[in-house]
């Protein structure tokens, strides 16, 4: 029981907007554990300190996708980001940068939806198969192709991360980018041409200035970065290729 | 209040809700379908599954092994008529998963891949690594955006359904981030929120599985049917309960006591070999395992650790080139979560909650009794998991039943008219000022998260692995009074925008409904079956007074009322449940007797 009788300061970024000018500070004390997450001690705070707290959170195992925060201000999982790595100094949890904050430590996420939906985030077959003809066949190096880039889970850090999407919210972004990627280089999938009009635009790939932080953050090693930088190159065929095809390279 | 007219309606955007749209949006493109998420639906519980999804694949397989392997496993409280639809459409959705581009795993010539997973004579579980369910749900939200005539509510919370002239018309929702109400009438609606599991304290739910849609339909008449049968999933991470998936010891895991022995094999689920043999010892169903545990702790043959007592998971001898390409998520969570390096040390683990086999009643093409509802996911029962659902048949049953809940959803809305919209508008206005009520009273003084623990510890304590009807009549009463102080229950927050408090307490509402339907389902239910087993002298299958299946009906103000329906018994006569060398046996013999 001694264990139990340690705490741990947890300081939060508290914005409510039908009451706050703007975000202010607030410092909680939360009992502390070893193997305490501090999407834990956020928890703790809402449910017997302040239950006007809110935040995100879901599967607390770091595939759900929901409870990223800047946590001393690193973009992390609180879910698998631990308290006993800060203890005994103060934690600062925020909401992720770059992001309207709606409330507390929750963001609007909203832009991010809409690129993920321009994107065609989808099979758009090379050739059309039907059930009764069973799987398409995709060898394992195949599938190695595009794995990484569909383990995205959407948690939004590597945008938190990004200084280029920090000063332009239109930037397509990491994230965006992985997925797009992850579709292109599916054995399966014929839309490529479709997808890169929208990379080779003025929100597209270009913005990204190799900083490579997305993927340091990256709690799925995504790679986004890598995404980017291989539809730079992508990008580059095609504007070259474009003055010899009528519309785009790869059509 | 905003007013949304839809065709069908959807709440819940996990794997058997998105499937279902996707069925609505491909039978009549011109259906306009709501999608109604209290989460993004890429956030849905369905991305926590790990291990597979069952469809038969191989030649050596049948359609008859899947069926027989989840009857038996099921403990024959099964619809079998519902099984065997079930099992002749598992590969067909998949392989249609395969061309909607999830990333399953592969053999070197390029077919999917299958593994081993308990209770399940032949390898079917297709996998995507063990992150699955976090591919699949992928797959479908990201698949669901080619449709537009889904019009998605994310991040909207459903607080009632609209019941008018006999049939289901509509529901209500909040907009989380406004705290503002909309009404979406729809002819059809279709429940697909997820099972309940996080009604008890150790489980491997997300925060989200709060049992919603089945408190919703249990509230307007429709009964909770087999509500006693709530699995627990035999390796879990210790005080958080994160799940350990079963496939760990597909690939060959072993579980070990304190002395390092396979105890599993005192269990009749032996002989222990050093390669795992397809319904024997780690590969035997969930509630066996879980029993076992149980046994070998009362034994003192367990390991005590911080969060209670511990057997070990031991995955040494794959080889951490085989756990990173096959169990990469699991490397990670015992690593992260842990400190565990599961190539070289093994993992502590013990059983917590997982799963909800019961749910709203529905008939085998996912119909309620109430008119224009359906439901389909781990929230319906519609009679395939009987008493105990065996491992990776959950996320076919998503996409099987899924389907099938949009066909008749899109069927059911076509053929009947849309209702008054006045009497519906009135309708939802009273759900507003009762719901906006529990919010802006004052006075109360209990907490939230007090009754919520109170309540999942009482729910493990009465309605755990094994059961008395002492206990289970302690957490009858505890419930009771819970439900009694939730009426005196304070919202430090009254205000509008992202008021999770609010949420969380309309939930524990729900969840009390949920949690009284379990426990009082299971101290009426004297025998043991599957994942109810009982010490006070029904420790025996009874078919003459329990082949059947509970349906809990909603008393407001008091306990549920219970009675029983019948079991269709098509193909398998109950028998002898045995696994191992016992089993193999049992099975001979039974062939033997058919000839």
């Amino acid at each position: 029981m001694s264990d139990m009788q340690k705490t741990i300061e947890i300081e939060v970024l508290r914005y409510h907007p039908e009451k706050d000018k703007e975000p202010h500070r607030q410092v909680f004390e939360v009992p502390f554990t070893d193997d305490m997450s501090v999407l834990q001690g956020v928890q703790y705070i809402k449910d017997y300190l302040d239950g006007s707290l809110s935040f995100r959170w879901s599967c607390r195992m770091a595939i759900c996708g929901s409870c990223g925060m800047m946590i001393n201000g690193i973009p992390n999982l609180s879910c698998q980001t631990f308290l006993r790595d800060y203890y005994p100094a103060r934690v600062r949890v925020e909401a992720l940068a770059h992001f309207p904050i709606e409330r507390d430590l929750v963001i609007n996420m909203e832009g991010f939806i809409e690129k993920l939906e321009s994107i065609q985030p989808y099979i758009i077959p090379k050739e059309e198969r039907t059930l009764a003809q069973g799987e398409y066949l995709q060898t394992p190096e195949q599938l190695n192709a595009y794995e990484q880039f569909s383990s995205c889970i959407n948690c939004l850090l590597c945008y938190a991360a990004c200084p280029q999407f920090g000063l332009n919210s239109s930037f397509i972004g990491p994230a965006a980018t992985a997925l797009l990627h992850r579709y292109n280089v599916d054995s399966r999938d014929g839309g490529k041409a479709e997808r890169m009009e929208l990379i080779n635009s003025e929100e597209g790939v270009f913005n990204c200035t190799a900083v490579g932080y997305c993927s340091e953050v990256c709690p799925k090693h995504v790679d986004p970065a890598n995404a980017v930088n291989q539809n730079k190159t992508n990008s580059a065929a095609d504007y070259f290729l474009r003055f010899l095809a009528p519309k785009g390279g790869a059509k | 209040m905003e007013i949304y007219k839809a065709d069908v309606v959807i709440v819940g955007g996990g794997g058997a809700g998105l499937r279902a749209a996707i069925a609505v949006a491909e039978a009549d493109p011109l259906l306009r379908i709501a999608l109604v998420s209290k989460v993004y639906p890429m956030r849905s519980h369905t991305v926590a599954a790990e291990g597979g999804s069952a469809g038969v694949k191989q030649a050596s397989d049948s359609l008859e092994y899947h069926f027989n392997d989840t009857v038996h496993g099921g403990d024959w409280l099964c619809e079998q008529d519902v099984v065997e639809y079930f099992v002749a459409h598992c590969t067909e959705e998949l392989t249609q998963l395969e061309h909607w581009g999830c990333p399953w795993s592969r053999t070197p010539d390029g077919h999917v891949n299958v593994r081993a997973f308990g209770g399940m004579k032949i390898e079917r579980t297709w996998f995507a690594a063990d992150k699955t369910g976090f591919h699949m749900l992928h797959t479908l939200f990201q698949t669901s955006i080619k449709y537009p005539s889904i019009k998605r509510f994310d991040e909207h919370f459903c607080v009632d359904l609209i019941v008018e002239d006999g049939r289901v018309q509509g529901v209500v929702a909040i907009e989380i981030a406004s705290g503002e109400f909309t009404l979406v009438e729809a002819r059809s609606v279709v429940i697909a929120t997820g099972g309940a599991g996080r009604v008890f304290r150790e489980n491997t739910n997300g925060g989200v599985v709060t049992g919603d849609g089945m408190a919703l339909a249990y509230r307007h008449g429709v009964p909770l049917r087999d509500m006693e049968f709530v699995q627990y999933h035999p390796t879990c991470m210790p005080g958080t309960g994160l799940l350990f998936t079963e496939a760990c010891r597909g690939e060959g895991g072993f579980l070990v006591n304190k002395d390092g022995y396979r105890y599993l094999q005192d269990y009749g689920l032996g002989p222990a070999e050093p390669t795992p043999r397809n319904k024997a010892m780690e590969l035997g169903p969930r509630d066996r395992l879980s029993q076992a545990f149980w046994y070998e702790q009362q034994k003192g043959r367990t390991i005590e650790g911080p969060h209670g007592s511990v057997v070990h998971l031991d995955l040494r001898h794959l080889g951490e080139k085989k756990l990173r390409e096959r169990l990469p998520q699991i490397y990670e969570l015992a690593e992260q979560f842990m400190g565990v390096d599961p190539a070289h040390a093994p993992i502590p683990v013990r059983p917590a909650v997982h799963y909800t086999m019961g749910g709203i009643l529905v008939d085998g093409r996912c119909a309620a009794p109430l008119p224009g509802l359906f439901a389909a996911g781990e929230c319906s029962s519609v009679g395939i998991h009987g008493a105990n659902r065996l491992g990776s048949n959950s996320l076919s049953e998503l996409l099987v039943f899924g389907k099938v809940a949009g066909v008749e959803a899109a069927r059911h809305a076509r053929a009947v008219a849309a209702g008054d919209s006045t009497r519906l508008l009135k309708q939802a206005q009273a759900v507003e000022q009762r719901v906006v009520g529990l919010k802006t009273k004052s006075g109360g003084s209990e907490r939230i998260a007090t009754l919520r623990k109170e309540m999942a510890q009482t729910m493990e304590d009465g309605c755990g692995i094994y059961r008395l009807a002492e206990t289970m009549q302690t957490t009858c009463d505890k419930l009771d009074e819970l439900k009694d102080r939730f009426r005196n229950v304070n919202l430090e927050d009254k205000s509008s925008v992202w008021n999770t408090e609010w949420l969380l307490a309309i939930e524990l509402e729900y969840q009390l409904d949920v949690a009284q339907s379990m426990a009082c389902s299971a101290i009426n239910r004297r025998e043991s079956r599957g994942a109810h087993q009982r010490l006070d002298g029904f420790e025996q299958r009874d078919d003459v007074n329990f082949l059947a299946h509970s349906q809990a009906h909603y008393v407001a103000g008091g306990p549920p009322r219970i009675d029983y329906g019948p079991v269709r018994i098509t193909k398998s006569q109950p028998g002898t449940r045995a696994y191992g060398a016992a089993g193999e046996k049992a099975e001979q013999e039974r062939k033997a007797s058919n000839v």
